[in-house]
């Protein structure tokens, strides 16, 4: 809940989800500076550290992008701030450089980087496993178990960033992140931290030399990490089987134990510090252990960095986990596959339970929401598409309209690499429709990605005058993780209001073609597409119309759209069930006792694009003004 | 301290994407905290907002610290905002003594309204919740919250009659005082009578026997 964040009440017990926790820990830490960018499962941090800036004399900031805000956070260190950076595992690696040179000059004030990974993917386009980053830049890394322990990670991870005058990386997972448990609230600071001057020989330079000094504050962590006092061990004095969990895996573990009534001969040893390695600590269990059970979250980071610990200790040990196929080498972990993975270790049988039918369930697609405007987009796309010569070449980007890679978007997508990257991969095939390609080249991108990483790669497509399509899907708001707002948008995550940066004069100042239209004009924007693709060089079309679900939370006057099942011929009509079938919004079901269509009054808020596109004119907008 | 049925007790709440999953499980689980229990929620929603299935699981014990997911066959509840999706989670979480409550009215999948796919027989449907658990109750939640006006509304219609189960963690006066402290004025009133309709069609239904 959102007003425990700032509740001054140490002791109380309330329920947080970790990503509040983790605000919480930012609060009690007494933080003077937070930037993000959003990304699931970490997107809740900085909209709400924006909410409570300034009851609690900080500043929190939407950067444009990941880069911006960690640089911007290393800069506020210079002047003694606690500065806190949330990224998620994609952005991480966007701050690859300036993580790699910050490592190698060091902070002055505390630098935490929360970066959350999403193990199975449940809302990224892909598993990465932040760990290899910590290990890649000689910088420490936290991994906290509990809410609680995401809370009190926090101002941990600060005194030792500012003893250690390094970055302290906090390894979020998705489970962590949207889950909920019982934090302990601690005592709130009477001030932020105090700012300092930033002295004459203050410094923070990445150069070479200072590569040996950030070796030795690695050496110094990892000493320090034999007493992380979020390390634990539970079980016999010198285990013969061994569990070693990072992360999630240790609660997981504790109620497989639990199960099997296994906690008396086997050892669990829980890592919160998992860079660098207490190897000391490590090696106390290992040594006598014979069999060895790894619970980490993504790729066999512990696994293989605990065979090297066992390896330079001459110990011989049978080690289990993702890397050797006791678990599977993706996917979260759950607790079924611990259950057994550490039934298998203490030789035992997990319980049997009786299961349903064998023959499997239909899954439930991803769709774009009833009133997408990228519906409308994508279905006009794939009309002009098909009326060229050759079929078009279209390239993808990151955001809702990802989607369209599936059947929701007709499969419209070649391409689709991370944020960013859809201007330069259309960038070079426009190229070549000067040497013999002879496609269209379409790509598209959202008005959050937009500022995020689409502008170096138009002042290339124009300098360099590629012969494509940009299409701007600008729906006012970075949708997908949960509407924050955007350089576009004219408020800031503190909740002021600014000059926004229109999209259009920022294309026109590049010298680009720019023309605009609104994806809900269905037969004005279909010309205008055909049209520009007919154009060379490089054009820019600006698809304006909001969200829908935007929309509705800012309570729209609501039109009623119905079918008049008098005029719909169902399935004698040649239009092969357009609405539900071709269409595919939410809000158009279908009738199955009278073999009509249906709008479904749950699901549809009202745009009323499908009245214009149904042929038999059977779909009736009343009320209020239709998109 | 009330005396949990079950210790850790489980419940696992599903649906759609949009349906108010995790407003629900919030509410029992904040509940269930200011009772003085610990309480443990997994969310599992990911881009699901979008039209896919989501689950919540919560969990309640006097005093263990759990992980936020219930281990399969270990679920005491099933609260179903779809008949499908109640479907998919008791044939993963139900067990010889779930009780389940659930909302029969389909949402069909893209997939079917295409002609891809075919929803499962509703008869085959209900005789398979029923046979894998202890009890299923239907409660048309979404035609009562339509009814009182906002379609939204049906999280609490189930929420109202999963607090008339025997053995539910939380009761009427619980969820009735929780509704009172997030909701002022018209939308309290709507809610309230949502609510109501929700414990009134388990107690006509007999709650679970």
């Amino acid at each position: 809940m959102e007003w425990t964040m700032t509740l001054d009440a140490p002791g109380k017990v309330c329920l947080m989800q970790g990503n509040e926790a983790v605000v919480r820990g930012a609060v009690e830490a007494g933080i003077n500076f937070a930037a993000s960018y959003p990304g699931s499962p970490s997107s809740q941090i900085l909209g709400m550290l924006g909410k409570i800036a300034r009851e609690r004399g900080f500043y929190a900031q939407w950067a444009t992008n990941e880069v911006c805000a960690l640089e911007a956070c290393i800069g506020t260190s210079l002047a003694n701030a606690r500065s806190i950076c949330i990224v998620k595992q994609n952005g991480l690696l966007c701050t690859a450089d300036a993580l790699h040179c910050g490592a190698q000059h060091g902070v002055k004030g505390g630098l935490v980087i929360v970066t959350s990974d999403d193990p199975s993917a449940h809302s990224s386009t892909n598993e990465f496993d932040s760990r290899f980053m910590a290990m890649s830049a000689d910088l420490p890394m936290l991994e906290p178990t509990t809410m609680q322990e995401a809370k009190d990670m926090v101002p941990y991870a600060f005194e030792l960033s500012e003893k250690y005058r390094q970055m302290v990386l906090l390894r979020l997972t998705t489970r962590v992140c949207h889950g909920r448990s019982n934090v302990t609230l601690g005592p709130l600071p009477e001030a932020p931290h105090p700012l300092k001057a930033v002295g004459e020989w203050d410094r923070l330079v990445c150069v070479s030399y200072r590569h040996t000094p950030m070796l030795e504050t690695l050496d110094s962590l990892q000493e320090a990490f034999e007493e992380c006092p979020y390390n634990r061990y539970a079980g016999p004095e010198a285990p013969k089987k061994l569990i070693v969990a990072g992360g999630t895996g240790r609660l997981y573990a504790e109620e497989a134990l639990h199960r099997l009534d296994a906690g008396g001969e086997v050892g669990l040893l829980s890592l919160a510090s998992l860079w660098p390695l207490p190897e000391k600590l490590i090696a106390r269990y290992l040594r006598g252990a014979e069999e060895v059970l790894i619970l980490e979250e993504v790729d066999p980071f512990l696994e293989r960095n605990l065979q090297a610990i066992a390896g330079k200790h001459g110990f011989s040990i049978r080690f289990a986990g993702r890397g050797d196929g006791a678990l599977p080498r993706v996917g979260e972990l759950t607790p079924e596959l611990v259950l057994a993975a550490v039934a298998g270790l203490a030789g035992k049988t997990p319980p049997a339970r009786k299961r349903g039918a064998e023959e499997p369930l239909l899954e439930r697609e991803l769709n774009f929401c009833a009133g997408c405007p990228h519906r409308a987009t994508f279905h006009l796309l794939r009309r002009v598409l098909r009326r060229e010569k050759n079929p078009g070449i279209v390239v993808g980007d990151i955001g809702c309209y990802i989607m369209s890679s599936q059947e929701a978007g007709h499969y419209a997508y070649q391409a689709c690499n991370c944020m960013g990257s859809g201007i330069n991969l259309a960038e070079g095939l426009g190229q070549l429709t000067a040497y013999g390609l002879d496609q269209k080249v379409v790509t598209m991108c959202g008005d959050s990605t937009f500022y995020h990483s689409i502008l170096p790669g138009l002042v290339n497509a124009r300098y360099h005058d590629s012969n494509m399509l940009l299409m701007v899907l600008d729906n006012s708001a970075t949708a997908m993780t949960g509407f924050q707002p955007h350089p576009g948008t004219g408020v800031t995550a503190m909740g002021d209001n600014v000059a926004p940066m229109e999209i259009r004069p920022i294309c026109e100042a590049m010298g680009c073609k720019v023309a605009e239209a609104d994806p809900f004009d269905v037969d004005a924007t279909e010309a205008l597409m055909a049209r520009l693709l007919q154009e060379p060089g490089l054009k820019v079309l600006i698809l304006r119309q909001p969200c829908a679900t935007l929309k509705s939370k800012q309570g729209r006057a609501k039109v009623r759209v119905r079918v008049d099942q008098d005029k719909c011929f169902g399935d004698g009509c040649g239009c092969d069930k357009f609405c539900s079938r071709v269409w595919g919004c939410p809000g158009n079901s279908w009738d199955f006792t009278k073999n009509k269509a249906v709008i479904d009054p749950v699901s549809c808020v009202g745009c009323g694009v499908c009245a214009k596109l149904c042929p038999a004119g059977a779909i009736v907008v009343e009320g209020g003004d239709e998109a | 301290m009330k005396q949990l049925k079950c210790d850790p007790l489980n419940i696992v709440i599903c649906g759609i994407g949009g349906q108010g999953n995790v407003l629900a499980s919030e509410v029992v689980g904040s509940t269930m905290t200011e009772l003085g229990f610990r309480v443990s929620i997994g969310e599992t929603y990911g881009a699901s907002q979008r039209g896919g299935s989501v689950m919540s699981h919560v969990r309640v014990s006097a005093a263990r610290e759990l992980g936020v997911l219930i281990p399969e066959g270990e679920a005491h509840f099933i609260i179903g905002f779809e008949p499908l999706e109640t479907l998919r989670i008791a044939r993963r979480y139900a067990g010889e003594e779930t009780l389940v409550v659930y909302d029969p009215r389909p949402v069909y999948p893209q997939g079917v309204l295409r002609g891809a796919q075919a929803y499962p027989n509703m008869d085959a449907l209900r005789a398979e919740i029923r046979s894998l658990s202890a009890s299923a109750r239907e409660i048309p939640a979404a035609d009562i919250a339509l009814r009182c006006g906002d379609a939204r509304a049906a999280n609490i219609a189930l929420l109202g009659a999963f607090s008339r189960l025997s053995g539910a963690p939380l009761d009427r006066e619980d969820l009735s005082a929780v509704l009172r402290q997030r909701f002022r004025g018209a939308v309290l009133e709507m809610n309230e009578k949502v609510f109501a309709l929700g414990c009134e069609a388990m107690d006509a239904e007999g709650g679970a026997q």
